[in-house]
């Protein structure tokens, strides 16, 4: 059964720019795709095509089950839109604002109004629900786009970088509300840059560039697939290294990488935990003293840097790389990552 | 949900559809219009700043120069009659530029990707615009005429023929909004709208019976001033007002200038909707 977002073959072109070169995506009812790409990868076009926003010129799109080209205005019901840009009325209070988006969902003043008032208290405005929008900071007028795409509680929502310039505790409550409405049923196609966020809300994982699609999977399956587990180590001791390397080389999986200055040894590992434990005793016990230990695991920043730094090397050499087939391009770049500048995955102190 | 008082039956929405929907729709959207206009009281105070100005420029620098052929009598007051009309409907038909700049800049902001991401009606928010901008337009027209009686313009012809007239003029700027409203879809910011918007209100009104008669136009000037929609408004009005007509040319248009001016705005509603309502719908922001 196709799922409640269903594309095939999506082209748009502008000009010369292919903003979506043949996008296939498939988001199952009450499950959340993350898409991600760089800036200009295509993203925000294929949002604007799947609401009707947008003609592709070809292509097929299906949003709950209804022909986003052929029957838009039905397609219309079942949708909540939040734009990359928050799309609020200036001059309209909070309030104005939501009653007047609930009105032409067709709601009578009577519950719009209601609706407004719900919808204030839940994404913190009530405060400020009667001044104008214009006097609303950028956080503010953000949670104020996203209530009004709530309005219906539509089965399908789509998202376009819902939580750019919200700060953190904002940022928190706004995933809290999605997960709320993730396990009532609502189907939600979620763009982001935040990789953590992508990591939290989606089920699948979508990566384009280009306009295509390069790598598709859930989050744990993409990070398997930019590498393996690794042990990294900092030694006390600059003169120690050599017989720390040699100690780790042999719980290693691989070639160990060593950096002199930073005293750091990588090497890649399988086993977990139980390892990492195995490993502070050996060093231990030949007296190593280190600054640091830690498991790294591949974030998704990994995953995207390593995905779409190679797609847009290969973009530019060759196009042999077809649009579904992606996943292939992530084998075998994990090195470039290895640094692990800030990937707190499951530290283990000394 | 933490407070479910709109229950997630009542927030399904309604499947409508129709005429009913389409003015529920346009109100909706001109409702927030008119609360803006509120807010931004600027554009209104300006709006109707500009008009008076024309009154009172025209009747004191223009008043006594300008004669009006037909009429008897150099009294400057027959040209400050005469002259009525032509500021009514110059006045009008500055509505066009709003109604350009306004949807421009709801281009601009993205507010209008919200609506159409919405289940509304399809004409509803351009709709929405020209009816607010038809209520700015009629209050400019209630200042004006006081300040035109006060510059002492009178009417003569009654109750019926005075709104008959007034009638006629608030649809021609209901009208020029939809060429303003198409104007405001073509044009990628709310300043070329504006001056988009108002180039071409010179032409349309200066080659016209506005301000100066027909009479002693070039014969191709003459002919386009005859068959200008907005002359036959103006001829309309002058008529229906009782006020100098001045020589009134044969062509058709002047000599039926109240089913002129109404067949001219009819058209002109038709054709500038059907064509902006087209264009909104696959505009790409
Ligand atoms: N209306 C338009 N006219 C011309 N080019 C466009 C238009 N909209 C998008 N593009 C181009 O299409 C490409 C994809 O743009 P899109 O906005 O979909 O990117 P994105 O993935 O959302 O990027 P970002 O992360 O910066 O939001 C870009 O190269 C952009 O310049
Ligand atoms: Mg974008």
């Amino acid at each position: 059964m196709p799922g409640a977002i269903h594309a095939e073959g999506l082209v748009k072109t502008f000009g010369d720019v292919r903003a979506l070169d043949g996008v296939d995506l498939d988001v199952p009812t009450g499950t959340v795709l993350g898409l991600l790409g760089p800036n200009g990868a295509g993203k925000t076009t294929a949002v604007r095509v799947l609401t009707t926003l947008l003609q592709p010129d070809s292509g097929t799109a299906h949003v709950a089950g209804i022909d986003v080209l052929k029957r838009p205005n039905e397609v219309r019901r079942s949708i909540g839109l939040s734009g990359q840009f928050a799309a609020v009325d200036e001059y309209l209070t909070g309030r104005e604002n939501l009653q007047m988006v609930g009105q032409l969902y067709q709601l009578s003043a009577r519950v719009a109004k209601i609706r407004a008032l719900e919808l204030l208290e839940r994404f913190h405005l009530a405060d400020a629900a009667d001044r104008p929008a214009k006097t609303y900071s950028g956080g503010m007028r953000r949670r104020l786009d996203l209530a009004a795409a709530l309005v219906v509680s539509p089965p399908v929502m789509f998202m376009d970088e819902p939580t750019t310039g919200l700060d953190p505790r904002n940022r928190q409550q706004l995933w809290e509300v999605i997960e709320e409405l993730v396990s009532g049923g609502t189907t939600l196609l979620l763009t982001t840059q935040y990789l953590e966020e992508a990591d939290r809300l989606a089920h699948d994982i979508c990566v384009i560039d280009h306009g295509k699609v390069i790598a598709r999977g859930t989050s744990d399956q993409l990070k398997a697939r930019t590498g393996g587990e690794r042990v990294e180590v900092v030694v006390q001791d600059r003169d120690l290294l050599a017989t720390a390397t040699e100690v780790m080389t042999g719980f290693a999986k691989g070639e160990a990488k060593v950096e002199r200055q930073m005293r750091r040894i990588t090497v890649p590992v399988t086993g977990g935990a139980k390892l990492l434990a195995e490993v502070i005793r050996e060093l231990d016990t030949r007296g190593i003293g280190i600054d640091d230990i830690g498991l790294r695991r591949p974030t998704l920043d990994d995953v995207f840097l390593s995905l779409t730094g190679h797609a847009a090397e290969e973009a530019d050499s060759d196009e042999e790389t077809p649009g579904g087939s992606g996943p292939d391009a992530a084998t075998g770049t994990g090195t470039g990552t290895g640094t692990g500048n800030g990937n707190e995955t499951e530290e283990a102190a000394r | 949900m933490t407070t479910a008082t709109a229950t997630d039956q009542t927030l399904a929405p309604r499947p409508a559809g129709g005429p009913l929907q389409a003015a529920h729709d346009s109100l909706v959207v001109a409702k927030r219009n008119l609360i803006r206009m509120l807010r931004i009281p600027e554009v209104v105070i300006f709006g109707l700043i500009q008009p008076i100005m024309f009154v009172v420029l025209f009747s004191y620098v223009f008043g006594g120069a300008i004669p009006v052929p037909g009429q008897h009598g150099s009294d400057p007051s027959v040209y400050r009659n005469y002259l009525m009309a032509g500021i009514f409907a110059q006045t009008v038909t500055f509505a066009t530029a709003g109604a350009g700049a306004g949807i421009a800049d709801d281009m601009h902001k993205g507010l209008i990707d919200r609506f159409r991401s919405l289940p509304m009606a399809r004409g509803a928010v351009l709709t929405g615009r020209t009816i607010a901008d038809l209520v700015q337009t009629a209050l400019t027209v209630v200042v004006l005429s006081i300040v035109a009686v006060i510059v002492g313009w009178r009417v003569h012809n009654g109750v019926f023929d005075t709104l008959a007239a007034f009638g006629l003029l608030l649809l021609l700027g209901y009208a020029f909004s939809w060429i303003g409203a198409l104007i405001g879809l073509s044009v990628r910011t709310p300043e070329a709208a504006t001056s988009g918007g108002l180039i071409w209100l010179f032409p349309l009104t200066f080659i016209s019976n506005a301000f100066v008669p027909t009479s002693n136009m070039p014969s191709f000037l003459r002919t386009i001033a005859d068959w200008n929609p907005f002359s036959a408004t103006v001829q309309a009005c002058r008529q229906l007002f009782g006020n100098p007509t001045g020589i009134v040319s044969h062509a058709w248009p002047m000599q039926h200038p109240a089913w002129a001016s109404l067949i001219w705005s009819v058209v002109i509603v038709l054709v500038f909707r059907t064509w902006s309502v087209h264009k909104y719908r696959t505009a790409a922001a």
